[in-house]
């Protein structure tokens, strides 16, 4: 059995940063007050931003630091009931009925009963995140809704601001300790007003060259000082350079372990040709950012080790 | 002040704080102010910046509010950077200080917030000299061209309410992954069924169920420049009225530069809603540069409403400045980025038409339907126009909506 000792809510922002620190995530005060408060009036955190800056990767660490149960849900477009929240397991009512028939058991009340019953009850994450779990409430992460239709965000509404899910067959669940909602979206479409009213919202930036450096040496700590400056440098200003898709942390650090994995220490022009793919991934931007090195209106990062 | 006195005023200030989010246009109810006032008894207010992120969490829905919540948050709560105030000061004190720095020019609608009489009620002493001139801003520097459209005539109103009603746009709806309970649908509809069953004592009575089909969304980009002129009275009152006949439409406009005016025509009213737009747009009857505003749309706003299999319809004579210098490239994006890109040009006056602009040249290949359109000079044209357009031709290969 597992041990149910809780691991405590942190009670400052600070705590929270060092928390998520602990677990190799580094936070900005902006987005541990959010996390925070999330936590402490028991709100779903909605985080918005670009891909690739790290907003399902919160969910995660919050889940491992806080040792709860990380209960992930993906939406899609089409995503409906039958896959978020629950189905019943139709083959076998089918067969229970067939049963109750031969044996004369025939009693409508009686029948709905049995075949309503939990053992035929197949649950979906959205259920699962209300029910007790012995190890405190778990992180439900609701991953990129904006991938999701309106109908969906509407069921959603009932799930958060009330922590309940009603199947007409059984009744309404309510969960005992609300779940810790983080619901992330890349901003493909706007998320309704009414949904976003019942979160606390973040909008989670581009990190700056400092957090960005740090944030580089937690999750790949074998890379170089020079290689990691140059690295961040050089994505920095990619990012201010207009480009279709720019560059996200997770491009950063995939970039980095790239390099390690073709042994260089430096960055240069010729490195970068070669490894693009690993940062950009539009054709167009890869033709600009090279037209840039050639015509050296992007800059070779230099750097000056203190 | 005493304790008990900062006590009191706080909670008020921040239900001031958001009285004046709410007028600038934050859709803020009650019940968010009174999430602020419980999430700030976790904060140590003192930190300015843990209560500014604090207040944050709690106010902004969108990052487009982020910057108006600065510049309010400055404004508001500026005496909490000085030494000798905190954020428990009076209203007056706050409002007076709000005034008097004046180191960001307010936007519009702030100063309007600030200056407005809900605020000067609450204040002791009135002091009506203090007025925010809200004609002054910065956006009104930038402004190169505001447009004033006459009112709709009593005869175009009548006129635009027959064309929705028989407006029909030329988009197919496609099936969704959703199902909807329907006799002689092709799909069993398991759950239903099983009810029936216990109901029945085990007869088993099939129940069935279809595919909802659904229009997909459209995003409309139509330009306002100089040569389209005398069309775009018009076609904005046929966009107002697309874009609240439908749900998921996004409209936008470009001359020199892109401007996203679905908000803006939301409003119910069609002549209030041309007001907004006259206001929001700065390039009427300019150049155009169709290359530089859909390079705009691609990088900034594609991934943002294209993402859902949405139709673009272009609405554009071709006739560009840069001769359609950087157009190719985002033509090409555009069109492999959405559903199906249709191209609505108007300024075809005379039916010989032959492709001769650089910009024409360029953009034609990439679209998935041309669709000249002749004598465009009331609303009656336009609607008559559209109905004429084939809606078959917009699968490819004129096949049927896939069967579901």
């Amino acid at each position: 059995m597992k041990d149910v000792t809780l691991v405590n809510l942190p009670e400052s922002i600070d705590e929270v940063d060092l928390l998520l620190k602990r677990g190799g995530y580094i936070s900005n005060r902006a987005l541990s007050t959010a996390v925070y408060l999330a936590l402490k009036i028991q709100r779903p955190l909605f985080l918005e931003g670009e891909a690739g800056v790290g907003k399902t990767e919160l969910a995660k660490v919050l889940s491992e630091m806080l040792d709860r149960d990380l209960l992930r849900l993906q939406c899609y477009e089409g995503l409906d009931v039958a896959s978020a929240v629950y189905e019943w397991n139709y083959p076998r009512q089918m067969l229970a009925i067939r049963l109750a028939e031969a044996s004369g058991k025939t009693k409508e009340a009686e029948l709905s009963q049995d075949i309503y019953g939990s053992d035929y009850l197949i649950k979906r994450p959205l259920l699962l995140a209300l029910e007790t779990h012995t190890a405190g409430s778990p992180v439900l992460l609701i991953d990129e809704l904006d991938r999701t239709d309106e109908p969906f965000e509407a069921y959603l509404l009932e799930v958060l601001s009330e922590n309940q899910i009603t199947i007409p067959e059984v009744g309404t669940i309510r969960a005992n300790q609300p779940p810790l909602v983080v619901i992330t979206s890349n901003r493909t479409r706007e998320i309704h007003d009414a949904l976003k009213r019942r979160c606390l919202y973040h909008w989670l930036d581009y990190p700056s060259v400092t957090r960005e450096r740090e944030i580089l040496k937690a999750k790949v700590p074998d890379a170089g000082e020079i290689l990691s400056a140059q690295v961040v440098s050089f994505v920095q200003q990619l990012r201010g350079y207009e480009l279709f898709k720019p560059p996200g942390i997770a491009e950063t650090i995939d970039w980095t372990n790239a390099l390690l994995t073709l042994n260089r220490s430096e960055l240069d022009t010729v490195t970068i040709e070669e490894t693009l793919g690993a940062v950009l991934k539009y054709q167009d931007d890869i033709v600009k950012v090279r037209d840039g090195l050639a015509e050296e209106t992007l800059q070779m990062p230099k750097v000056v080790l203190k | 002040m005493t304790d008990a006195a900062e006590a009191e005023a706080f909670p008020l200030n921040i239900m001031h704080f958001a009285r004046i989010l709410r007028f600038a246009g934050l859709p803020l109810g009650s019940g968010k102010i009174i999430t602020a006032i419980k999430a700030l008894q976790f904060i140590d207010i003192s930190r300015r910046d843990d209560f500014y992120w604090g207040l944050y969490s709690v106010f902004v829905e969108r990052h487009s509010q982020s910057e108006l919540f600065r510049i309010a948050f400055d404004h508001f709560w500026r005496s909490a950077d000085s030494a000798n105030a905190n954020p428990m000061s009076t209203i007056d004190t706050i409002k007076d200080e709000a005034k008097v720095h004046h180191k960001d020019p307010l936007p519009q609608r702030l100063s309007a917030a600030f200056a407005s009489d809900y605020l000067s009620d609450l204040k002791t002493n009135k002091d009506p000299e203090i007025v925010h001139d809200a004609t002054e801003t910065w956006s009104s520097e930038e402004r190169l061209k505001v447009m004033d459209f006459d009112s709709m005539t009593v005869e175009e109103f009548r006129q635009a309410r027959r064309l929705i009603g028989k407006l029909k746009l030329p988009i197919k709806a496609i099936p969704t992954r959703r199902f909807r309970r329907r006799k002689g649908g092709r799909r069993i509809d398991m759950r239903a069924t099983l009810r029936g069953m216990v109901r029945d004592a085990g007869a088993i009575d099939l129940r069935r169920k279809q595919r909802v089909v659904r229009h997909p969304p459209l995003v409309v980009l139509c330009d306002v420049s100089g040569s389209m002129q005398s069309y775009s009275r018009m076609l904005l009152y046929f966009l107002h009225a697309v874009t609240n006949a439908r749900d998921r439409v996004c409209t936008f406009v470009f001359g020199t530069r892109l401007t996203n005016i679905t908000h803006q025509l939301t409003h119910r009213d069609p002549d209030e809603s041309l007001k907004r737009v006259g206001l929001a747009v700065k390039d009427w009857s300019g150049g155009t540069r169709i290359g530089h505003a859909l390079g705009d749309f691609n990088r900034l706003w594609s991934r943002r409403v294209l993402s859902q299999g949405a139709v673009v319809m272009l609405i554009t004579d071709g006739l560009d400045r840069d001769g359609g210098e950087g157009l190719v490239k985002e033509m090409e994006r555009l069109q492999r980025s959405c559903r199906r890109l249709i191209w609505l040009n108007p300024l075809l006056r005379y039916d010989r038409f032959q492709p001769k602009s650089a910009g024409i040249r360029a953009m034609l290949p990439f679209v998935d339907d041309f669709k000249p359109v002749h004598n465009l000079s009331s609303l009656e044209d336009l609607a008559t126009a559209f109905s004429r357009l084939n809606a078959g031709a917009l699968w490819p290969g004129n096949a049927e909506v896939p069967r579901c």
